[in-house]
């Protein structure tokens, strides 16, 4: 039962972007990668190597995206999380895409989710990236990234930015709590060598919640961004 | 080049033009054969081997000279791999020979010989480019000088001043850069820095005020330019600042610099410090002599300005961008070896928050609207070089010279009537040297252009729709129609409407001044008389490349006349 729904929720998806690419064949494609963060994060107990990269493939209006996160420990060789989002993205308004999709998680557990968001530009310049996701049993999390560019000089830029992980119910089978089940607010200072590539430092609080247990930790952060 | 005179005709054909001749006059005397041929070329400009599209190999394309009246023909060859096309900008004639792809005809297919033949009925400064794709951000263009019949100003000397943007990378990938980040090129945004010494300039609050005007409405007062010096180098007639071009002159002569701007992006800011400057003509028409310092010159205007330098000193012919990030220079001076002190660039003019009113009424209306400069330490260390050592300018003399045939007998600008000067050129001061009479009365028809875009997200449009999801602007033949531009964005928008003239309303009534190319500023309502007096298919665009590909153009269609069934 659950495998036809996702079979269903896929092809649907399929035939959408599909549908859509023949009708806008006219206009022009472009390819958009961006690893926003590639990073070693750390303290005294935790060494993490972490990535954040999306992919986008499409026209003004309408794009295919390519989302991943997650961590991996090289201490445990373990990878702490891991996902890939596939969305079909619709440009609403001036600064914001709906975007519909599936996510599917390698770790901690392997899950798949039906993948509701928004990503845009709120006014005063705050890069939003929500989504809501809504898996097999019909329980929902959420999460929201916002981002904010302040220039120190024209090359050197201070990116504050918070990331909230939602619940709207305890999920038994992940160890997932209800309420917010991880909370993350740092900051990168990076520097643009060129637009496309920079290198950057940062801090982290994290502070994570779950059935099992509640821990918060601060972290350094070294890594760069690059995208094409 | 090749330029073939008259004679070349088969022999069975003489008989027919000698009598044509014989009746027609001396006016169509000249029947010139051109021929082109376009190819891809590597060129050094910027330190290293890049591809350029040029005409007969060379940047700018051949300066073209016709005469009014005259039936040109012109042979364009295509030796790229991929399609071509001329573009003849700001000239009449019949649609199908206007050289744009997918509109006027089917482009020049690689191998393909197009030939052009109309016949020239005006004169003044004009120009041509390419029209397929960058062809024309890659080198593809070159100036048209048409000699008049009549009434040609004598002057000492005639001088083209093409001035143009060369790219540092493809601009296929700039266009991308721009979807991806459209303010990929802009290095001039304001900083934390700026914000404190906005503090103390205009107070905390005013300061805060602005922020959080522009932050609403997700803008950038420093976004003059969606290119900038970052990707550009700035050419006078193909050469950077370093080639250190020279234009001769003697003491007390008359000099008619024709000024094209050849740019795919780039508006400049024009001054010869310490020379004043004589407009005669504006988008290669004649208008009522009006003494300026400077003038600022929308992408792909013409202005040709009498200049008369009585010192026997050099001057510096001075384009900074309008954003400040570069500039365009060349030397107007007595001696190959005497070279003028380079000027120094003066801060950008950031867009204000009423400059905006017309994108996003309600933020605009009780802002003061303060006019901020902020300076660019770049830009001034660049513009701080003092004047340059003399070299062998040899291969300089006389660059853009108009053949000596063109030259007469000099007559002194102070002869003239007095007449209004300005510091700076504006619209207003452009009026039109003789009366058009068909200009009084309501138009025939009335339509509003919006100018729209998402500069967010690198669109641009007319009516908040690109071209590829628009119908055509169908008009008919005789009709005057009075377009109404609306400018809701923050970028100047240089709208050309090909094949037929726009009658630029500025308030002189019948000497409205008509132009091929009318730049709407930031949040500016413009309105045009034109003339729908041409039959046929035309373009109808933002001249921003860029713009232009994104979107911002439209098919305008002036359809027959309607048969009458009586």
């Amino acid at each position: 039962m659950n495998n036809t729904l996702k079979n269903i929720w896929l092809c649907g998806l399929l035939a959408a972007m599909s549908i859509n690419a023949a009708a806008q064949e006219h206009s022009m494609i472009f390819n958009h990668f961006k690893a926003d963060r590639l990073e070693y994060e750390g303290n005294q107990g935790l060494h993490l190597f972490k990535w954040d990269v999306q992919n986008w493939t499409g026209n003004d209006e309408q794009k295919l995206w390519l989302k991943s996160e997650g961590d991996y420990s090289a201490d445990q060789n373990i990878f702490g999380r891991a996902d890939l989002q596939l969305l079909y993205s619709l440009n609403i308004d001036t600064f914001w895409d709906f975007q519909i999709g599936a996510r599917r998680a390698f770790e901690p557990e392997r899950t798949f989710d039906a993948v509701i968001g928004f990503q845009g530009l709120a006014p005063y310049f705050i890069e939003v990236d929500s989504a809501m996701f809504i898996n097999e049993k019909g329980n929902v999390l959420g999460r929201l990234t916002l981002g904010y560019e302040m220039l120190l000089t024209q090359r050197l830029i201070f990116q504050p930015r918070v990331e909230i992980n939602l619940a709207a119910q305890d999920i038994q089978n992940r160890g997932v709590k209800s309420g917010v089940t991880e909370f993350e607010a740092g900051f990168r200072l990076r520097y643009e060598i060129e637009r496309e590539f920079a290198p950057y430092v940062g801090m982290d609080y994290v502070e994570e919640a779950s059935l099992r247990e509640h821990q918060h930790s601060l972290r350094g952060v070294v890594g760069f961004r690059i995208w094409y | 080049m090749q330029i073939l005179g008259n004679g070349h005709y088969p022999n069975g054909k003489c008989m027919a033009i000698c009598l044509w001749l014989i009746v027609m006059g001396p006016v169509l005397a000249y029947a010139d054969v051109y021929r082109l041929s376009i190819s891809e070329k590597s060129i050094n400009l910027i330190g290293e081997s890049q591809a350029a599209v040029l005409a007969d190999g060379s940047l700018p394309a051949p300066t073209l000279y016709w005469r009014e009246g005259e039936q040109v023909t012109l042979q364009i060859t295509n030796l790229l791999t991929e399609q071509t096309s001329i573009h003849w900008h700001g000239i009449i004639l019949p649609y199908q020979m206007d050289g744009v792809p997918g509109i006027s005809f089917d482009g020049i297919a690689p191998g393909q010989t197009f030939t052009y033949q109309f016949q020239v009925k005006q004169s003044g400064t004009y120009w041509y480019h390419g029209h397929s794709g960058m062809q024309e951000q890659q080198g593809l263009f070159g100036a048209l000088i048409i000699e008049p019949q009549h009434s040609y100003q004598p002057v000492d000397r005639d001088y083209v001043v093409m001035l143009s943007d060369w790219p540092r990378a493809d601009p296929h990938r700039s266009m991308a850069r721009l979807k991806k980040q459209s303010d990929y090129y802009n290095f001039q945004r304001r900083t934390v820095g700026d914000f404190f010494t906005d503090i103390q300039k205009l107070g905390f609050w005013e300061t805060i005020a602005d922020r959080l005007a522009w932050g609403d409405m997700r803008m950038e007062p420093t976004d003059l330019a969606d290119v900038t010096g970052i990707n550009y180098r700035y050419l006078i007639n193909g050469q950077t600042v370093d080639a250190k071009q020279i234009y001769l002159f003697k003491p007390g002569e008359t000099l008619r610099l024709r000024f094209i701007n050849a740019s795919a992006m780039t508006h400049f800011d024009l001054r010869i410090p310490g020379l004043k400057m004589r407009v005669i003509a504006a988008d290669g028409q004649p208008v009522m002599p009006v003494d300026i310092e400077e003038f600022r010159i929308a992408v792909a205007e013409t202005y040709d300005v009498l200049v008369q330098p009585q010192a026997d000193q050099a001057y510096s012919i001075f384009a900074e961008t309008m954003d400040r990030s570069g500039y365009a220079l060349a030397t107007l001076t007595p001696r190959e070896d005497l070279h003028a002190p380079i000027p120094t660039m003066r801060p950008m003019t950031l867009l204000t928050l009423a400059d905006m009113g017309g994108a996003h009424s309600g933020h605009a209306g009780h802002q003061a609207a303060e006019l901020h400069t902020q300076t660019n330490d770049a830009d001034q260390q660049h513009a701080e070089h003092s004047a340059p050592p003399a070299q062998d300018h040899a291969g300089h003399e006389a660059v853009g010279a108009v053949p000596p045939a063109h030259v007469h007998q000099q007559t002194h600008i102070d002869s003239e009537p007095a007449m209004e000067s300005h510091a700076l050129l504006d619209y207003k001061d452009l009026q039109a040297t003789e009366a058009n009479h068909a200009l009084m009365g309501p138009p025939d028809r009335e339509i509003t252009l919006r100018l729209t875009g998402n500069m967010y997200r690198y669109i641009w449009s007319f009516d908040d729709t690109k071209f590829a999801d628009a119908e055509p602007i169908r008009v008919k033949f005789g009709e005057r129609i009075r377009f109404r531009y609306v400018n809701e964005t923050m970028m100047n928008h240089p709208i050309h409407i090909h094949g037929l003239w726009q009658y630029l309303d500025n308030g002189k009534g019948m000497y409205n001044p008509k132009k091929h190319v009318i730049n709407v500023k930031p949040g500016q309502t413009v309105n045009v008389d034109v003339p729908a007096d041409a039959e046929g298919e035309w373009a109808f665009h933002c001249h921003l490349l860029y713009h232009m590909d994104t979107g911002m153009f439209r098919k305008l269609i002036v359809e027959k006349a309607e048969q009458r069934h009586e």
